[in-house]
């Protein structure tokens, strides 16, 4: 029988340690649509990781919100600009050193500022949603809408900015072609496009048959 | 037993790779935009897992407000970045000088 708390150390590793190849993968694959596929990866296992701290709600909007939405929004954009993959490159070789160096010191300082030996001590207790009583969703749900209302408003006043931003940004009008306008359709007045005549009943003539052409039955 | 300082740990090194993406990619706009992302989701970790060994709510209702505005600051993002290849036909940082500045 395996140590559970064993067992959840080892899923931590293992998805810790996808998580860390995932993302050097997202900086350094040289196609950009497999740098984008490498980063929904790195965002499947933080999502498996968050579930391990009984995170369950934010795991799975993780999935919904960034997988299903951002991603596939970034996929779009990347899908639909013609790049020239050698010239986004230059420079890689001439600027890794640096970049290394840089991430390596400030990954020492942090470490060190922060102290992981200290925090070393705190051991995951008991859930607070169980101690609670709820579930995480119901957990989260009760803070949200309660302590954290008017954040919570700003947040989807802010998302509807984004949107409407979004869109003006792309929004293009070309001059020279012809489109159909919507408000002009929706404009028009049945009276200017059919007019209702009214004529007297045309009374045709008596046929006049004509002569020799006449046969009996 | 996973304690405090994996997740803190883990959440550095994400932070850390994202920063030497903003060196060694700095020609190309759109993964610069994802290491943006990188850095907002190692930020995400470290307020789970002490919202997680703190007991306190107030933690993941942030993660899930960071998850809002980075939806929102990347879809305007990712706009600009269409309307100036529209106009340009170029995502190089360095060539996107026009201002001068």
């Amino acid at each position: 029988m395996i140590d559970p708390n064993m067992f959840q150390l080892v899923c931590f590793y293992a998805f810790a340690a996808v998580t860390v190849v995932a993302a050097l993968g997202v900086i350094t694959l040289r196609n950009t649509v497999h740098a984008v596929l490498s980063l929904v990866l790195t965002f499947f296992s933080t999502a498996c990781i968050w579930l391990l701290a009984e995170a369950e709600f934010l795991a799975i909007a993780l999935i919904v919100v960034y997988v299903g939405a951002v991603m596939v929004l970034f996929l779009f954009v990347v899908m639909m600009l013609d790049i020239k993959q050698e010239h986004v490159r230059e420079g890689f070789i001439k600027y890794l050193p640096v970049g290394i160096i840089v991430a390596l010191v400030m990954l020492g300082e942090m470490l060190a500022l922060i102290g992981v030996r200290a925090m070393h001590q705190a051991v995951m207790g008991a859930d607070p949603a169980t101690v609670a009583g709820m579930s995480n969703t119901a957990w989260l749900g009760n803070a949200l809408y309660t302590q954290f209302l008017l954040p919570f408003e700003v947040a989807a006043l802010i998302l509807t900015v984004g949107v409407v931003a979004a869109v003006v940004l792309t929004l293009r009008q070309r001059t020279g072609v012809r489109h159909q306008q919507a408000s002009q359709q929706v404009r028009v007045n049945p009276r200017d496009r059919v007019r209702v005549v009214k004529m007297a009943a045309e009374v045709p003539a008596a046929p006049q048959p004509a002569p020799g052409k006449e046969t009996t039955p | 037993m996973i304690t405090l300082s994996h997740f803190i740990v883990l959440g550095a090194v994400l932070f850390c790779i994202a920063l030497a993406s903003l060196f060694i990619n700095r020609k190309n706009v759109i993964v610069l935009l994802m290491s943006i992302e990188l850095m907002l989701l190692a930020v995400n970790i470290n307020f789970v897992a002490f919202s997680r060994f703190l007991g306190d709510v107030a933690g993941q209702v942030f993660v899930f407000f960071i998850l809002t505005v980075a939806a929102a600051e990347t879809a305007i993002g990712l706009a600009i970045l269409v309307l100036l290849f529209r106009n340009r036909s170029t995502i190089n940082v360095a060539e996107i000088d026009s201002m001068k500045g």
